[in-house]
């Protein structure tokens, strides 16, 4: 078993508000570690919209997803924090008592982290792909239909069918062109969302006839034990036909889920969190919710709403991480005992 | 007030009472419509409130933007009526527009 990392608080989920949890805890004297499913930090702000701009972030009249995480990381930056990205917390164990809790945090990368109180900033859930609407697609998934290549030694020799028009799309139809027996494209549409030199590249090489490109959807699998033989192919011109094909990667972009969150005995609304407006507590003591995850009367899901929520829920977890020890409310602008620790005294 | 009806995979049809300046997304989401999740909040960003416009619509309600014909990439089953209704626009002259919701937005 791996060995545990231990720290103070534990937050799951990298985006703008878990983000702002290291910086409202780390003034308290408490050290946070970061979990997050997408290889970076920033949540939706950087994943889905980077580039739009954010009009009620209290003092930035306009502010672009992206640049709004940039100043955050900028702004936690005195507090150290470590990230694990690219992870998903898949489990939760609860250790030690209400008074003196203790968490075990597990990822499915074996990471595994013990920390005296949990955030749970997860926003919509885990960013996971997007599946297509196909009939028994289950029964392929991970033998023979991928949302994501781990390793390309898989693919060498197959019969590889990418859907999609997307940057993911591209790339993977040219890195795996010279591993592969045969590479097709499938897409619903002669046109891309994707690096022009790349889309060149795959149009070079169908025109040299190396690989495929379809103008179409897939409608159907065929095949059997989880093995694809064939995909039933729709044509833009309405022809229906098979294509051959061993393996599948569709890449249709990522979707929000919940994830196994719903399995860690959490009192759960609807898919969200409920907490009180206090303290921001679950119904496990020690595990907060913060952010798009949780809910309570009267909640707003803001980027705002959830910084008032991260400052008020470390009050509440200075008590787990320092039990003995009472906690004096400081202002930045005043404490130079805060300055000190922003570096900036 | 402008209505619109959405009819979801199964056939069952809903009417709601659309305001003016709104989009179809919002006002699905405001009368609890199934059928639309809608998760980037309206932002072009996600192809989660894809729906398929009726026919004697199309022309009123129009094409897509590259934007949203790019984002329609994402979504499943994409048809020459496709549309992203966080991108249709309430306006009078879209009073009594009917949409279909796909069996799957993500």
């Amino acid at each position: 078993m791996t060995e545990a990392v231990s720290t103070d608080v534990a937050i799951v989920g990298a985006g703008p508000i878990g983000l702002f949890s290291v910086f409202e805890l780390g003034l308290l004297d408490m050290k946070c570690h970061l979990i997050d499913i997408l290889p970076k930090a920033g949540g939706q702000c950087a994943e889905l919209y980077p580039e739009k701009p954010i009009y009620d972030i209290p003092g930035f009249p306009i502010i672009g997803g992206q640049e709004l995480v940039d100043s955050l990381m900028k702004q936690i930056h005195p507090f150290k924090p470590e990230f694990h990205l690219g992870e998903m917390v898949d489990r939760v164990e609860v250790l030690g008592t209400a008074e003196r809790p203790l968490f075990r945090i597990g990822t499915d990368a074996d990471t595994v982290i013990e920390a005296k109180s949990l955030f749970v900033a997860a926003g919509g859930g885990s960013f996971q792909p997007k599946k297509p609407p196909l009939a028994g697609l289950e029964a392929y998934e991970n033998k023979s239909v991928f949302y994501s290549v781990r390793k390309m030694e898989h693919f060498r020799g197959r019969r590889v069918v990418v859907v999609g028009g997307g940057d993911s799309a591209l790339d993977w139809v040219l890195n795996l062109h010279p591993v592969a027996k045969r590479v097709a494209l499938i897409h619903r549409r002669d046109a891309f969302r994707a690096a022009p030199h790349s889309v060149n590249a795959m149009r070079a090489l169908v025109a040299e006839g190396k690989m495929d490109f379809v103008l179409g959807q897939v409608t159907a699998l065929k095949g059997e034990n989880g093995q694809l033989s064939a995909l039933t192919v729709r044509k833009e011109s309405g022809e229906v036909y098979d294509h051959g094909c061993d393996d599948m990667l569709p890449f249709f972009g990522l979707t929000m889920k919940l994830g196994p969150i719903a399995d860690w005995g959490l009192n759960l609304h609807e898919n969200l969190i409920a907490t009180d407006t206090e303290k921001f507590e679950t119904s496990v003591p020690g595990i907060f919710a913060v952010g798009d995850i949780n809910t309570y009367p009267g909640k707003l899901k803001l980027i705002l709403c959830g910084f008032h929520e991260a400052a008020l829920a470390a009050q509440r977890a200075h008590r787990y991480v320092y039990p003995d020890k009472k906690l004096v409310f400081q202002y930045t602008t005043s404490s130079t005992s805060l300055q000190r620790k922003l570096g900036v005294s | 007030m402008t209505k619109i009806t959405y009819i979801d995979a199964s056939g069952r049809s809903r009417t709601a009472e659309a305001q003016v300046g709104s989009t179809v997304m919002e006002t699905a989401l405001r009368n609890s419509i199934p059928g639309i999740e809608a998760e980037c909040g309206g932002a072009c960003a996600c192809a989660t409130c894809h729906v398929y416009v009726a026919d004697e619509w199309t022309e009123k309600v129009g094409k897509p933007s590259q934007m949203e014909e790019d984002m329609l990439d994402f979504a499943f089953e994409v048809r020459p009526n496709s549309r992203l209704s966080c991108q249709i626009k309430v306006t009078e002259a879209i009073d009594g527009l009917v949409v279909t919701t796909p069996g799957k937005q993500g």
